[in-house]
């Protein structure tokens, strides 16, 4: 579990990055941070691994306040996963998603050998091993760096607006994959993103943050569609754009899911015909996210309690 | 050409010694730039300070600083320590600056990325910021060999043995083929550890022909100075003011 409490982030000139921050995120669960440039969210990712010290307040993992623990040992210890820049230009694949377990005295071998298994986790080439970064398209360097997050088996993985570089193809094939990967392995995850969907998609509880990590809500993700809190969140969700008001057209005897500005968003089906959508197997039963928003068209997500699936899908 | 075979002797013992001088500045610069380099980078207005600096000490012209070093350090005139310590202040005037850059062109996302994975800081420094310095690093060593081992025959004016000695004595006795040789050999030495380092770097940042390139920091030397000439008349070991008036050669 981590916990922040009352924490405030104050920049040298006066730049108040976190006003006053708690939160508490349970172990196993993804946690989405979202909201616009300045509203602290990377920031407060960065405390749990100490990139950055609050001013005042106190973040603790497990009960353990961070600002008692070597950073070092710590960072050893927390998968981090940021943009594709992230990877170290002049090192392998294999030898990037080995770094954490070598630095953590890992024989070099042996850290090879469990690199490879993790290449395949990811669904990397093992062709690719012996590649560098530069080599690479952006959606295999987010791999890698996803990858290397995991090398070191962390409890816990900070994911830093992670598929934010590539284009929204592959982002989304990256986010599918994540969520997959996240069924098997149950790590705490913190997730930082601008983009809603996707932390809808990934996130098990979504945090929306106002500039100067100020709450505007935390909940689920139907939770919030179903229920904004304030303007800033509907508008933040799209709720007032129409985006997210779902109806159900009858057409050729099939219900079609259509958005307040009459696009069709997908197909209703019954629960028995949908179980398989990723959404069936999520946590809560009656979740309704987990639809595979168009790129074009990224409404999916409704409060009508029905099955949406992406139109395009088999 | 008959001179420079009855003579292989005499030129192969001024090529080592002439190699003897140069590489322990070209070592000495590069070492000491790194440090020095990552304090001036730790502060704007000290990059400022040092770069100025080191192109203001490139200016000295060599011959006074290797008449005026021994005053100062209390060698002879005729030491290859004496030329050995001046060439290695033109080396440091050259590798701060390329080094500073080189720190500069590591990116900011790839060192904070190291340091969240869990490199302590001097780990990060040898394992990652180092390395990746690399190309400009070599860029900026590559001048500086080159012009030290050009700049090592100005020593030939003093008496002290190097290929410059060639031309002093090629001068002073009229043999064409001595200054020849002499000329041929620096630039062929200078080019011989030229490809080396070239070499090295590949075999050294295999990944860098991939990515990033280096940015090659221009020299900033003409030849006037790697070239010195002196006149005919001139006693070798016995510096006088018409070396300053001496006409160029080549």
């Amino acid at each position: 579990m981590i916990g922040f409490e009352n924490v405030r982030k104050e920049y040298p000139g006066g730049t108040l990055a976190v006003e006053d921050f708690s939160l508490e995120i349970a172990s196993h669960e993804a946690l989405v941070l979202v909201g616009t440039s300045g509203s602290g969210k990377t920031t407060l990712m960065r405390m749990i691994n100490r990139m950055v010290d609050p001013t005042s307040g106190r973040v603790h993992i497990d009960g353990d306040d961070v600002a008692s623990l070597d950073p070092v040992q710590l960072r050893r210890s927390v998968g981090y996963v940021m943009q594709a820049s992230g990877l170290l230009p002049h090192r392998t694949v294999l030898d990037n998603i080995a770094t954490v377990p070598v630095l953590r005295g890992t024989s070099k071998n042996e850290a090879r050998r469990r690199a490879h298994e993790l290449m395949e986790t990811v669904g990397l080439d093992a062709a690719l091993a012996r590649r560098y970064p530069g080599q690479l398209s952006g959606g295999q360097q987010q791999r890698v760096g996803v990858a290397r997050g995991l090398a070191a088996d962390p409890n816990i993985l900070l994911m830093d607006e992670p598929f934010g570089a590539v284009d929204p193809i592959v982002r989304r094939e990256l986010q599918q994959e994540l969520m997959h990967l996240q069924r098997d392995l149950k790590k705490t995850i913190v997730f930082v993103t601008h983009d809603i969907d996707e932390a809808f998609l990934v996130g098990d509880r979504v945090v929306l943050l106002k500039p100067g990590g100020v709450i505007a809500q935390i909940g689920t993700p139907q939770e919030i569609l179903s229920d904004p809190a304030d303007d800033f969140v509907a508008s933040f969700v799209g709720a007032d754009r129409g985006i997210r008001a779902l109806h159900v057209e009858r057409v050729d005897g099939r219900d079609v899911v259509v958005d307040a500005d009459g696009r069709a968003a997908g197909v209703l089906e019954s629960r028995a015909a949908a179980g398989r959508g990723p959404a069936g197997d999520g946590p809560t039963g009656e979740s309704t996210r987990g639809g595979q928003p168009i790129s074009d068209q990224p409404a999916s997500d409704t409060p009508t309690g029905g099955q949406p699936r992406g139109a395009t899908s088999p | 050409m008959s001179w420079v075979l009855e003579n292989l002797d005499v030129i192969a013992g001024y090529t080592g010694s002439h190699l003897l001088q140069a590489i322990p500045p070209i070592l000495v610069a590069f070492v000491l730039s790194l440090p020095l380099a990552k304090l001036a980078n730790s502060r704007g207005w000290l990059r400022t300070g040092v770069t100025t600096t080191a192109g203001l000490m490139y200016a000295i012209p060599s011959l006074p600083l290797f008449v005026l070093l021994p005053g100062l350090l209390g060698t002879g005139v005729r030491s290859p320590l004496n030329i050995s310590i001046a060439l290695s202040l033109y080396g440091l005037a050259l590798m701060v600056p390329a080094a500073s850059d080189a720190f500069r062109s590591v990116s900011r996302d790839v060192l904070g990325s190291a340091t969240a994975q869990g490199y302590a800081p001097s780990a990060r420094f040898l394992q990652v910021e180092l390395p990746l310095a690399g190309p400009v690093l070599l860029a900026g060593v590559r001048v500086v060999a080159v012009s030290t081992i050009s700049l090592v025959t100005v020593g030939g004016v003093l008496g002290v043995p190097s290929l410059g000695m060639l031309f002093v004595d090629g001068f002073r006795r009229g043999i064409l083929a001595e200054i020849g040789a002499g000329v041929v050999l620096t630039a062929v030495l200078a080019l011989l550890t030229d490809a080396l380092l070239v070499l090295l770097g590949r075999a050294l940042m295999p990944w860098s022909r991939t990515s990033t390139r280096p940015r090659t920091r221009a020299r900033p030397r003409t030849q006037a100075q790697t070239q010195p000439q002196t006149g005919p008349q001139t006693q070798a070991g016995s510096p006088s003011p018409a070396q300053s008036n001496a006409g160029r050669q080549s």
